[in-house]
């Protein structure tokens, strides 16, 4: 589960994968919708891990 | 920039500082507590705020006025490399969902304060909890310098001239902040934070619309840097990927390595309040990405300005009426005041505990703590003030870079210890000096530029020099601790 952490660095730091400005979206370039589409993915899966732990372990 | 004053924007900005103001005073009344008889009080707000207001707090002192006013300027500038505060913003969150509960729960066990406290119990070692309380000191100055510049800005763009007006509004805050401690803030930053949160969704629905919505809003950008050539564009340039990289993985490293946002840890109620802030506060990530896009706007408004720094209050200016460029300008202001503070209080905090405290009156009372640390945050301001007032901007900007810089090598003393005992207190010195100088010389040797060069099989990789330095350093403490185990292996075993 705590693998999930680790998601936003692999989407993030590999740049080559995003610097793009195509497909455009809602007139913003790829470059742009996919880190800001990463905010809320971020979010969601810091809440899925929470929401994962154990009740045994240390509040 | 016109010439005169507009009154319209003067007065609302005025009626928002001034309440600001008395709420600063007055917040030594919210959730009260004995802020004069014990550092817990004054310093950390009494240990008790909850997932609000630590939502609030350190939403308010990590976005700071600097950027809201620095991010759009270097997306005027450069374009998508000015972007990285994004992708930094993102990553640091994982990050503080799985260590900063753990820094509060060793801190809140033993009635630690500040992160050299946590350092010093973890390893034993005076010379590496004064390496840490420094090295927090000396980064947040340049910072603290930072906020009254990014209000310098605004204040300039209503008309006011000259220092008078930044030297008033630094000497209220000096007021309350001696009085109420970090309740101040926190309660201000409510303030602050709605304000802003308005200002950026107007802004983004707004000024698009009279602009001709943002696919014209990114060509015109693009013309722009078509135009100027260079190192600028919509996307990176292919030797801009590993800086942009590195740059957004050393800052989220570095972020909470700081004394103000430390601050907002400590300050929580329980090690729950900041796992659930790792998951809210990155809506002020949604914001900021929004915020750098202004630096775009300006490319489609076709303002000129004289300097980067003031591309914001110039699109402001004149794309809101008077009255809201007012508000704008005055949620800016405040938003300088939040971290200023609490970048203050940090570090009194650190010069409390571990200077004063530990070297000069180790058998000092809570209620003498709490006294010299309003002392020391009120010569911390001061010196802010005097620092901006005198020397040039470019000074505050430059130290700031070596500010971050230096903040990221106290990361293997502060975070390692949390996990381990393994690291010998010696080889963490030894990599926190050897970061710190090969950082600083090479950052130096650029003429003051973050990035670094490496050559490798014929090509040449540009990177974050502070992360350069953070891998040197954990390189050293490593070596250094496995020779000192071999030469003289510790007679108790340590976990």
């Amino acid at each position: 589960m705590w693998v999930l952490l680790l998601v936003p660095y692999v989407g993030l730091l590999w740049v080559p994968f995003y610097n793009f400005e195509e497909p455009v979206l809602f007139g913003f370039p790829f470059f742009y919708w996919y880190q800001l589409a990463w905010v809320p993915i971020c979010s969601l899966l810091i809440w899925i891990v929470y929401r994962s732990r154990t009740p045994d372990e240390t509040p | 920039m016109s010439a005169g004053i507009d009154w319209v924007a003067l007065t609302v900005f005025v009626f928002f500082f001034a309440l600001v103001t008395v709420m600063g005073f007055f917040a030594a009344r919210w959730k009260a507590g004995p802020v004069d008889s014990h550092l817990d009080e004054w310093g950390l707000g009494g240990r008790q705020f909850g997932t609000w207001i630590t939502w609030f707090l350190v939403g308010g002192d990590f976005y700071t006025a600097y950027t809201v006013i620095a991010v759009p300027a270097l997306v005027y500038a450069v374009g998508a490399y000015g972007f990285f505060a994004l992708p930094y913003t993102i990553i640091v969150y994982p990050f503080v969902f799985a260590v900063m509960p753990l820094l509060w729960k060793a801190a809140h066990a033993k009635g630690h304060v500040t992160a050299a406290d946590v350092v010093l119990e973890a390893h034993g070692s005076r010379g590496l909890e004064l390496a840490v309380a420094i090295t927090g000191m000396v980064a947040t100055m340049p910072y603290i310098a930072l906020q009254l510049i990014g209000m310098g800005v605004v204040i300039q763009a209503i008309g006011l001239t000259g220092e008078l007006p930044i030297i008033a509004a630094f000497v209220i805050l000096a007021l309350y902040t001696y009085s109420s401690g970090l309740r101040a803030p926190a309660l201000i930053a409510f303030v602050k934070d709605i304000m802003i949160y308005i200002v950026v969704l107007v802004a983004i629905v707004v000024v698009p619309a009279q602009l001709g919505g943002y696919g014209a809003v990114f060509s015109a950008a693009n013309d722009a840097f078509a135009a100027k050539g260079g190192a600028t564009g919509l996307i990176l340039k292919p030797q801009q990927m590993l800086a942009y990289a590195t740059l957004a993985l050393g800052s989220a490293l570095a972020a909470f390595m700081y004394p103000h946002t430390l601050t907002g840890i400590f300050a929580s109620k329980s090690a729950d309040t900041i796992r659930k802030n790792a998951i809210l506060l990155p809506a002020y990530t949604l914001l900021l990405g929004l915020i750098a896009l202004l630096g775009y706007m300006a490319h489609a408004a076709h303002i000129k300005v004289a300097s980067n720094n003031d591309v914001v209050p110039v699109l402001f200016k004149t794309l809101f009426s008077s009255w809201f460029a007012g508000f704008a300008f005055a949620a800016i202001a405040i938003g300088a005041l939040v971290p200023a503070a609490v970048m203050s209080i940090g570090a009194a905090n650190l010069f409390t505990r571990n200077v004063w405290k530990s070297y000069v009156n180790p058998d000092i009372s809570h209620a003498g703590e709490a006294s010299v640390a309003k002392v020391v945050s009120l010569i911390v301001k001061l010196g802010a003030l005097a620092f901006t007032i005198f020397l040039p901007t470019q000074y505050a900007l430059d130290l700031q870079l070596l500010g971050g810089l230096w903040i990221l090598q106290t990361f293997p003393a502060l975070v390692f210890g949390l996990f381990t005992r393994w690291f010998r207190a010696s080889g963490l010195l030894l990599g926190w000096a050897a970061g710190t100088l090969w950082g600083s010389w090479t950052a130096w040797s650029n003429g003051l530029k973050p990035l670094a060069t490496i050559e490798l099989g014929g090509a040449s990789y540009v990177f974050y020099v502070g992360l350069g330095a953070l891998i040197l350093n954990v390189v050293v403490a490593v070596i250094v601790t496995v020779i000192l185990n071999l030469v003289s292996p510790r007679s108790i075993a340590r976990s």
